[in-house]
């Protein structure tokens, strides 16, 4: 019993070692095939409107509301201290550091990376990417290169409308539910959001967590048993590891950005 | 295996033989784990990744059992794919060679559909313009006759027959279907479990000594391949209670 436990946990954790392994080479495939995408920009437009143009509305919704929640939860804090007047520099600060992208990060593998993974999936059981390989086409190149490089380019993008929206919804509760003095609002922004530590620290998490992300979606979906039951089983892998990441990434970003 | 230049060579057996694996292994897609496979003079599996997508290019077509068609193109943009991502022909010319790739399995007038719109037997038919458009010196079939209706069936074995002998390219047919297959094939491979049993024209094989291939051909339920899974005897297992 307890031996045939012991293999088990043995062929468990090797099985998730070659799978990373593959995961690698997979990476340095993609990175190998990104200079075709020069010749065929068509490609990586294409992506971009189906991975980021198709999220947006998901972000702009989500960002709106995030945004107005913090605002409202900030003034009950800050007001029992008379420190209502912070409210924006609280809104603005966790926003701009930790939930802009860590949202957005979430949002992305639930949203389109799932979807890349099972359009992937889907080609590969259909044989297109089979059929692909036939007619000298590569698939790394042709289909998983620009879809990739979409995603890169996109989360960090749909970050910073996701930042943007949030703090106009914090400014909208803040200013007309609220009643803080709309000055007050944003000289308090002004003056305390740093341009480097805070946005662009933000930006460079999202630049992080859209490139694990879409690399775990791509990669999920090339990789999946080519079955009804693999494929759905790839697409929750894709949104629980693509999560995971994300959540996991900001901890250590964070420590490695904020800590004193 | 030899496969000639400019003939019909049929690979056959049942399911389960290899005789999918042995295309993609001649399409340079599987590695093999001993001998060697080569195509037009070259050892597919010595080719750097470069060379392989050439000689792919140069001198092979393939028609998935699926068609495998690229799902969001239309049937036209389908058969142009190739020469567009081959070719630094003006569209104007692709338009023509696609129309008369197109013409040659009877769709010209279903251009305009999605690969969702089309039956299973016009999805082939596509497929199969596609797999000629850079008119490769050999086409591999993945059983082209499997689940089509007669017509379409009918319509498959006129077509391979017609482009073997209109183009002159070397066609790879691996199916199971004995009738349509031994009516256009010149030379025929039966294989089982990964073996060649035996080959030759399909008139030498059709008086074949082997009980096997005899079976094979004629369909029989019960013989050299045996109609029960290996296991043992029904008494014995029936007696066999007390693990229950």
């Amino acid at each position: 019993m307890i031996a045939d436990k012991l293999q088990a946990i043995g062929r468990n954790t090797l099985n998730r070692f070659v799978r990373v392994g593959r995961g690698s080479v997979f990476l340095w495939q993609i990175l190998l095939s990104l200079p075709y995408l020069i010749q065929r920009p068509m490609l990586l437009i294409r992506q971009l409107y189906y991975v980021g143009v198709q999220t947006l509305l998901i972000i702009l919704v989500a960002g709106l509301f995030v945004g107005m929640v913090l605002a409202l939860q900030a003034y009950i804090v800050l007001v029992d201290f008379g420190a209502e007047d912070s409210i924006s520099l609280m809104v603005s600060l966790s926003i701009l550091r930790e939930l802009g992208p860590v949202f957005t990060g979430l949002l992305f593998a639930g949203r389109a990376g799932s979807a890349l993974t099972a359009e992937i999936g889907l080609m590969k059981s259909t044989e297109q990417l089979s059929g692909m390989e036939m007619m000298a086409v590569n698939p790394m190149k042709y289909i998983i290169a620009p879809r990739f490089l979409a995603g890169v380019i996109a989360v960090p993008l749909l970050t910073s409308i996701f930042m943007a929206i949030a703090i106009m919804g914090g400014y909208f509760v803040a200013i007309e539910m609220l009643g803080i003095y709309e000055g007050v609002f944003w000289s308090q922004m002004q003056v305390n959001v740093d341009f480097y530590t805070d946005l662009m620290n933000g930006m460079i998490k999202s630049l992080v967590f859209g490139f694990v992300v879409v690399w775990i979606a791509v990669f999920e979906g090339y990789d999946c048993i080519p079955t009804s039951e693999g494929l759905g089983q790839a697409t929750t892998r894709t949104v629980v590891h693509g999560s995971l990441a994300v959540l996991g990434l900001d901890f250590i970003l964070t420590a490695l950005m904020f800590s004193v | 295996m030899d496969i000639e230049r400019g003939k019909v060579t049929a690979i056959m057996g049942p399911s389960g033989t290899g005789k999918t694996t042995l295309l993609k292994l001649i399409g340079g897609q599987l590695k093999p784990d001993a001998g060697t496979v080569h195509v037009d003079g070259e050892n597919v599996h010595k080719l750097s990744q470069t060379a392989l997508y050439n000689l792919r290019r140069r001198t092979m077509g393939m028609l998935f059992q699926s068609g495998a068609l690229l799902t969001d193109l239309s049937v036209y943009d389908n058969v142009a794919f190739p020469l567009r991502e081959h070719t630094a022909l003006p569209e104007i010319a692709i338009h023509h060679l696609v129309l008369l790739k197109l013409e040659a399995v009877g769709l010209r007038g279903a251009r305009d559909l999605m690969p969702a719109e089309l039956s299973g037997g016009m999805a082939r038919r596509v497929a199969l313009a596609r797999a000629i458009a850079l008119d490769p010196q050999m086409i591999m079939f993945d059983e082209p006759f499997t689940g089509q209706d007669p017509i379409s069936m009918g319509v498959l074995v006129k077509l391979i027959h017609d482009m073997n002998h209109a183009l002159g390219m070397t066609s790879v047919v691996v199916s199971h279907d004995v009738e349509e297959t031994s009516s256009i094939a010149d030379y025929i491979y039966v294989i089982s479990d990964g073996k060649v049993i035996q080959s030759g024209a399909p008139v030498d094989l059709r008086h074949s000594k082997s009980a096997w291939v005899q079976q094979f051909l004629g369909g029989v339920a019960d013989g050299p391949v045996p109609f029960h899974y290996a296991g043992a005897p029904l008494m014995e297992d029936l007696m066999r209670v007390e693990k229950i």
